[in-house]
């Protein structure tokens, strides 16, 4: 047998796991900072379907379905906000967002 | 030289050159399209694991739509490039060797857990695709609940975002 | 029986004077609050009196008789030697004398206190402290313990300070009593160290314990505990280097200088020596050192007393001095001679003290003799009296002092630890003492009068005061007369009622009563030896030297303080021990209280331990402050941070087995 080991699947999902983090600390643009956490549900997505082989069991493609979904709901949701956020205080930066402190 | 390997490291590269690009982009749009590559070399990966359902939900719904969604609102917005500002002194100096010690964690892991070593040592994995109806049974059948609970949740997102939308009369 | 086995009676009538007037006598007229106090030392007398009838009847065996009423200390009790202190009360030939002294000489002076302080305000105050010194003092006449007697000792030093600093609202008198408290806790502490090595030593603080385990005990120790209880003598009964507190605390009113510093207080360091008489004989060289110093400072005292002029301190260094000649007595190991003086003491020297009050008073409120003169023939009475009581300080033969002086110099003299110079220092303080008294009665009651006689209306004082006078007169001269027979080859009748007490610890008397016996063969030569031996010289020269200083020639002291100015300076100014002590002692200590004390420790230190914890509450949540910056990047970061670090949690500690 010579299919790919499933460490391999497992190393990539870690390094895109870890290039999300790095975009969502680094980038300044909030739907760029959205984008990363996208980023980092895909690479999550691809542990869980990588695992649901490694055991031969289904269980985590269903939850790959479940992480789509309420990936779909939250993006619609939280760009409703980007969109309202860009109209009040007229920037994308995130660090003019900044009303959230003491 | 297997055509499999072959594949993983050719998908496995644009992934990674994709999520570099996202980080170097300067525009978002940019940032955007390379998201949009990372996503469709994941559907080939799913694929090669086979998952091919999922590989193909991937790419309508997550690649079709989400993103497509993405590109709508940078386009609204005219986001362009952003300024430079830099407000946040750990977000500045603490994000890379905070990426990097999270991956080192999860090697760490993966080769010194007696799961992690028998994942990698290809224990229990099997060579069939998924099949389909299997898997939509499993949904159905198990998982019926969480399937009605999203349902649920997609509308009051789309009524939470109409909501928000809406201009203040 | 029934007072001896309720010795508590005696000190419980004084204190509840004191705790009825203290407490309701602000509002009372002065009346009710006279029968208050005269009422309870007057009862305490009678108790004093009853106690001592009792007394006669008991048995040898039963003497000292200890009264035990409660347990008061107890500690370690699990250790080899625990820490037992009973309050008890103990009576025996001593505590009779000094109780019979204690309560009758109080009872007149707080007769005489109610003529004197008439128009004083504080009445209540006055008598209310007047009355808690006397509950001490019984309290530290009584003792049967270092301990209870501790508490006599330390509360009489807080009356004392209480009532010098009466009228506190005057600064001098603040300071006085301030001044005293302190001197006398330096020699306290030195009791208290001795105390402590007592217990150390006998594993117990009663005396009779104490006494029957004395011979045992090697001699450096008891020497050590002598010298450190006679240190606390010296603070108490102010000798050198302590006595600097007595003159100053002629601040107080005058019934307070005769009761306290005559009487009663100061001579509380004489009892102490004589009760723990059995220690002190076994260590010789402690003796020495109490003769030593109670000789020298008869002398050096008297030499200050010389150019007083103020009426109440030439009596305050004639205190110091006869105040030496008992410790003295004590050190050549005639204690009984000792406690002899202490008595005849209490009598000439308060009625000397209530007498100057009476002076005082007539004069209206004027203290230097310099502007008295002549007034024997305005205040009869009190001159009389006052002359008696010179009489009998100069030793003039008849007259309690000579009695009792004449024993202690002759102890000195030819007792078992004889020591020429101690007895030619006492013989010379003798006559000096003889001088200076005499100069103070011919220059307040003869001559020509130094005021103006329109300013102050002389006058005699109330019968309260001069009632008093004309008792204590009475026992300034009869009160010596026990002594008598001794010379007409008889006994001293005070030495052999003292002889149980001291039959341990003074072969002394044994040695005296045996000389004699042998001298017994001629009554008359004994007499006569007595009549001209040399403390009755310098005496009766003292006295024909102040007269012909001061009433056959004015002019000779004024013309010798000029030709002799350094040393009229010096003894005027009492040899500056008050300047070298504030410039070596107070000035430094005031130094380092301010500069170490106050600003580094308790500013630098304490204050800011306190405002420390204060600033670093503050400061870090200032700085805590700063991670709610609003900045949403930083938020974003701090969570990575705190994910990766519970991943670290989860696979290093709790997921992963390796």
């Amino acid at each position: 047998m010579s299919a790919v080991p499933i460490s391999y699947y497992l190393v990539l999902s870690a390094i895109l796991f870890g290039l999300g983090v790095v975009a969502f600390v680094f980038k300044r643009n909030i739907i760029t900072i959205f984008m990363s956490i996208e980023l980092m549900l895909n690479a999550v997505n691809l542990a869980f379907v990588a695992f649901a082989r490694a055991h031969g069991q289904l269980d985590g493609l269903v939850f790959v379905f479940f992480v789509i979904v309420v990936a779909a709901a939250e993006a619609a949701v939280g760009l409703a906000i980007v969109i309202m956020l860009a109209q009040n205080r007229q920037s994308l930066n995130v660090e003019r967002i900044n009303l959230l402190k003491l | 030289m297997n055509v499999a390997i072959i594949m993983f490291f050719a998908c496995a590269l644009l992934a990674v050159a994709g999520a570099v690009l996202l980080i170097l982009a300067r525009e978002p749009i940019h940032s955007a399209l390379a998201l949009v590559l990372v996503m469709m070399a994941l559907a080939v990966l799913y694929l090669l694991l086979g998952a091919p359902f999922i590989a193909a939900v991937q790419i309508i719904v997550y690649a079709g739509a989400i993103m497509v969604l993405f590109v709508f609102v940078i386009m609204l917005l005219n986001a362009g490039v952003e300024e430079r500002t830099d407000f946040s002194k750990i977000a500045k100096f603490g994000g890379v060797p905070l990426g990097f010690l999270l991956l080192l964690e999860i090697a760490h892991w993966l080769y010194h857990s007696p799961v992690g070593t028998a994942i990698a040592n290809g224990a229990g994995s099997s060579n069939e695709a998924a099949d389909t109806a299997q898997l939509s049974e499993m949904l159905f059948r198990q998982y019926l609940f969480p399937f009605e609970a999203t349902s649920i949740l997609i509308l009051i997102a789309i009524l939470g975002a109409l909501v928000l939308a809406r201009k203040e009369q | 029986m029934l007072l001896l086995n309720h010795l508590w009676i005696i000190l419980a009538l004084p204190l509840a004077g004191a705790a009825i007037n203290g407490l309701f006598g602000k509002r009372w007229p002065q009346s009710a609050v006279n029968s208050v106090a005269i009422g309870s030392v007057v009862l305490s007398f009678l108790a004093a009196a009853e106690t001592v009838r009792e007394f006669c009847h008991l048995a040898a065996s039963q003497i000292p008789f200890i009264g035990n009423y409660f347990t008061w200390m107890v500690g370690g009790e699990a250790t080899p030697h625990p820490f037992h202190v009973e309050f008890a009360l103990q009576v025996d030939q001593l505590t009779v004398v000094m109780l019979l002294v204690v309560t009758f000489v109080g009872m007149l002076i707080h007769i005489y206190s109610t003529g004197y302080m008439a128009h004083e305000g504080g009445y209540y105050r006055f008598f209310s402290y007047l009355n808690l010194f006397m509950f001490f003092m019984l309290t530290l006449v009584m003792a049967a313990n270092l301990i209870v007697m501790f508490v006599g000792w330390e509360g009489v030093g807080l009356c004392s300070y209480l009532l010098i600093g009466f009228w506190f609202l005057k600064k001098s008198a603040a300071d006085a009593g301030k001044k005293a408290f302190i001197v006398t806790r330096i020699g306290d502490f030195g009791f208290t160290v001795g105390i402590l090595i007592v217990f150390a030593t006998f594993g117990t603080v009663a005396f009779g314990e104490i006494f029957s385990q004395a011979s045992d005990k090697p001699v450096d120790v008891l020497t050590a505990i002598c010298l450190l209880l006679f240190a606390g003598a010296i603070g108490k009964s102010a000798q050198l280097p302590l006595y600097v507190w007595l003159p100053d605390a002629m601040e107080g009113p005058t019934p307070v200088s005769a009761l306290i510093h005559a009487a009663t207080m100061v001579t509380a360091g004489v009892y102490m020596v004589a009760r723990m008489s059995p220690l002190f004989s076994r260590a010789p060289i402690a003796m020495l050192v109490v003769a030593i110093v109670g000789a020298v400072t008869a002398f050096y005292s008297a030499t200050i007393g010389l150019v007083q002029t103020d009426i109440k301190k030439v009596l305050a260094y004639s205190t110091v001095s006869q105040l030496g000649y008992m410790f003295l007595a004590c050190g050549v190991g005639a204690y009984s001679a000792g406690i002899f003086h202490l008595m005849t003491h209490a009598f000439f020297k308060g009625l000397l003290f209530l007498a100057a009050g009476s002076v005082i008073h007539a004069m209206g409120g004027e203290q230097d003799m310099m502007k008295m003169g002549g007034l024997r023939k305005e205040i009869p009475v009190t001159y009389w009296t006052m002359f008696i009581a010179t009489l009998a300080i100069a030793g003039i033969p008849g007259f309690a002092g000579f009695f009792s002086k004449d024993a202690i110099l002759e102890a000195a003299r030819s007792g078992p630890y004889a020591n020429l110079w101690l007895w030619l220092l006492g013989v010379a303080a003798a006559g000096l003492t003889s001088f200076y008294m005499f100069r103070l009665v011919f220059l307040t009651f003869f001559g020509e009068p130094r005021y103006d006689e329109h300013k102050v209306h002389v006058h005699e004082s109330p019968k309260s005061m001069t009632i008093p006078l004309m008792v204590l007169a009475f026992l300034s001269i009869f009160g010596g007369w026990f002594a008598a027979p001794k010379l007409v080859g008889g006994v001293d009748y005070f030495e052999r009622f003292l002889a149980p007490v001291f039959a341990a610890s003074s072969p002394a008397s044994d040695a005296m009563s045996a000389a004699a016996a042998d001298a017994a063969a001629s009554p008359a030569m004994d007499l006569l030896h007595a009549l001209t031996g040399w403390p009755v010289i310098v005496g009766v020269v003292g006295l024909l030297v102040a007269w012909w200083f001061y009433i056959k020639n004015p002019d000779v002291p004024k013309r010798m303080a000029q030709s002799v100015r350094g040393l009229y300076t010096l003894l005027l100014n009492k040899y500056y021990v008050d300047e070298i002590y504030a410039a070596l002692i107070v000035r430094p200590l005031l130094w380092i209280s301010t500069n170490v004390l106050w600003h580094v420790v308790d500013e630098g230190l304490i204050d800011g331990t306190v405002n420390g914890t204060a600033t670093v509450a503050r400061e870090s949540g200032r700085q805590a402050r700063k991670l709610q910056s609003g900045n949403t990047r930083s938020y974003a970061a701090w969570v990575i941070l705190g994910a990766v670090g519970f991943t670290a949690l989860l696979f290093g500690l709790l997921g992963v087995a390796h």
